[in-house]
């Protein structure tokens, strides 16, 4: 059984977090700066969702305050890559 | 012995088909456990048993129409002489199963599969459609699982709506991301729905209000409670809002509870079971409901809505969601691409409820304090309700309440 901490890209961590709330969801297509939201029809609960299973699969930990910073592919590949350090 | 019955799953429902057993005669249950999937018009809905006991005998079997009320199962009750009176086990399937029969309604019965081989293809991840059956008339049994299983690769389930919507001729979900208007609702949700509301306006005489209300100090409030916590703890303006809705009805029972329309009288309700709108990604309307909404907190409102959107978009609502409400919130406070989101909405309230609540696009507009204009977030809610029950006063006393909750958001708890 593939070991479930093995280090995944962003865009794998969040194509499962996407996968959860839009099955359809193909981020292949998607301009990394489109807001996800519009790209995939989310409503704000989708994409609480998202970011909560975002925070869950990469165990990085993301304050509500940080939630702007991860609406596009490209800001939840920077979260994700560097995330802030804690104080 | 107790009788586990179809139960009411919505306003709509008069009928439901039993999809799936989850459990066998001689399993042993337990209060809210789940043991069927029943398909509705609108959706599959996983039903609850709520009794201790042991399965004595599933009465209906899977793939059978009937009404609310019939007799599913029967389970006796601890302290009954249960366990020694169950019947042995149904002989393996080869020896048993018919060919697929005809029913009176002209379908064939699908072949016969024990809930055993549904656990196990669940288990190994199999589309059990999928997996020939090598027992008499189609039958699918264990080692048709097991050899399927090990054949092939791991395969996504397909949800029994999924089938259905298919066999519809539904498009399924393609890879690409999709609009809200390319995805059609299932033909059965659409006629569910549209009988409720025909019935809602044929037969309820509606009033309307509508109230502008400045969320400036909510929405800050708000903020400064989110700002320390992650993602996964934040609280949206939706459940602030559904909250300070259940707060305001408790103080104004005429909003709340159900019409009796043969004997003409308001029947109220002493708890707030505060049903709430929710779109399904593939189209159609569904309403589950928080129960109880009046007795809980801010975070116990945001941990409710969570629970039932998750569930209602994974196609896995449960019986319980499905109790009947005493209230009803729409709320389509969510922006789409290219638009500020509809200002005000009008409900059309469920019967036998009384009242219903709109919730509109939180906008930013302009706005009138002490004499100086300002830019402030404004959410218009309305309320529909039946003239049977209350007059516009009352309701206009409702929304006055909804109006100082809100603008006092200390007023709404920690």
């Amino acid at each position: 059984m593939t070991d479930p901490t093995a280090a995944r890209t962003p865009d794998e961590l969040l194509a499962d977090a996407l996968g959860r709330i839009a099955p359809e969801a193909d981020l292949s297509n998607v301009d990394p700066d489109e807001p996800l939201a519009e790209a995939f029809d989310l409503d704000s609960m989708d994409m609480m969702a998202v970011l909560e299973t975002l925070q869950e699969l990469s165990g990085v930990r993301i304050p509500d305050r940080d939630a702007p910073k991860l609406s596009t592919l490209a800001g939840v590949r920077a979260y994700l890559t560097h995330p802030p350090s804690r104080g | 012995m107790a009788e586990f019955r179809m139960p009411s799953l919505g306003a709509d429902m008069d009928e439901g088909t039993v999809l799936e057993w989850r459990v066998a005669p001689g399993d042993t249950v337990h209060r809210g456990q789940i043991v069927a999937l029943v398909e509705t018009e609108k959706a599959d809905i996983e039903v609850e048993v709520f009794t201790d006991g042991v399965v004595q005998e599933l009465v209906v079997p899977v793939g059978q129409k009937v009404p609310v009320g019939t007799v599913l199962a029967l389970i006796a009750e601890p302290g009954a002489e249960a366990a020694a009176a169950v019947a042995a086990p149904p002989p393996p399937a080869p020896a048993q199963a018919p060919s697929p029969a005809v029913t009176p309604a002209g379908r064939a019965h699908p072949p016969v599969r024990s809930p055993l081989v549904r656990h196990l293809a669940e288990e190994r991840h199999l589309d059990l459609e999928a997996v020939s059956g090598s027992g008499p008339g189609g039958t699918v049994t264990r080692d048709d699982v097991e050899r399927a299983a090990a054949r092939s690769p791991r395969r996504p389930k397909i949800s029994p709506r999924a089938r259905r919507l298919a066999a519809e001729g539904q498009p399924a979900p393609t890879a690409t991301p999709q609009r809200a208007e390319s995805r059609a609702p299932g033909v059965a949700m659409r006629q569910a729905v549209g009988r409720v509301m025909a019935k809602a306006k044929r037969e309820i005489p509606h009033y309307y209000l509508s109230m502008p209300i400045d969320l400036r100090a909510a929405l800050d409030w708000l903020d400064a409670r989110n700002a320390n916590r992650s993602v996964a703890d934040r609280v949206l303006p939706t459940a602030l809002l559904l909250h300070a809705v259940a707060q305001a009805v408790r103080q104004h029972p005429a909003m709340n509870g159900t019409f009796d329309a043969a004997t003409e009288r308001h029947v109220p309700s002493e708890r707030v079971d505060l049903a709430v709108a929710i779109a399904l990604r593939d189209g159609g309307l569904i309403a589950p409901v928080i129960p109880d909404a009046g007795s809980l907190d801010l975070d116990g409102v945001m941990e409710a809505l969570k629970g039932l959107v998750g569930r209602a978009r994974r196609s896995g609502l449960r019986g319980s969601d499905l109790s009947p409400g005493s209230l009803t919130v729409t709320s389509l406070g969510d922006a789409s691409p290219g638009s500020a989101g509809v200002a005000q909405l009008f409900p059309v309230i469920t019967p036998p409820q009384v009242a219903a609540v709109g919730i509109g696009a939180i906008r930013e507009q302009p706005w009138a304090v002490d004499g100086l204009l300002g830019v402030h977030p404004v959410v218009w809610i309305s309320l529909s309700a039946d003239h049977r029950v209350s007059d516009g006063r009352d309701g206009a006393r409702f929304l006055a309440t909804l109006d100082d909750l809100l603008t006092h958001p200390d007023q709404l708890g920690a």
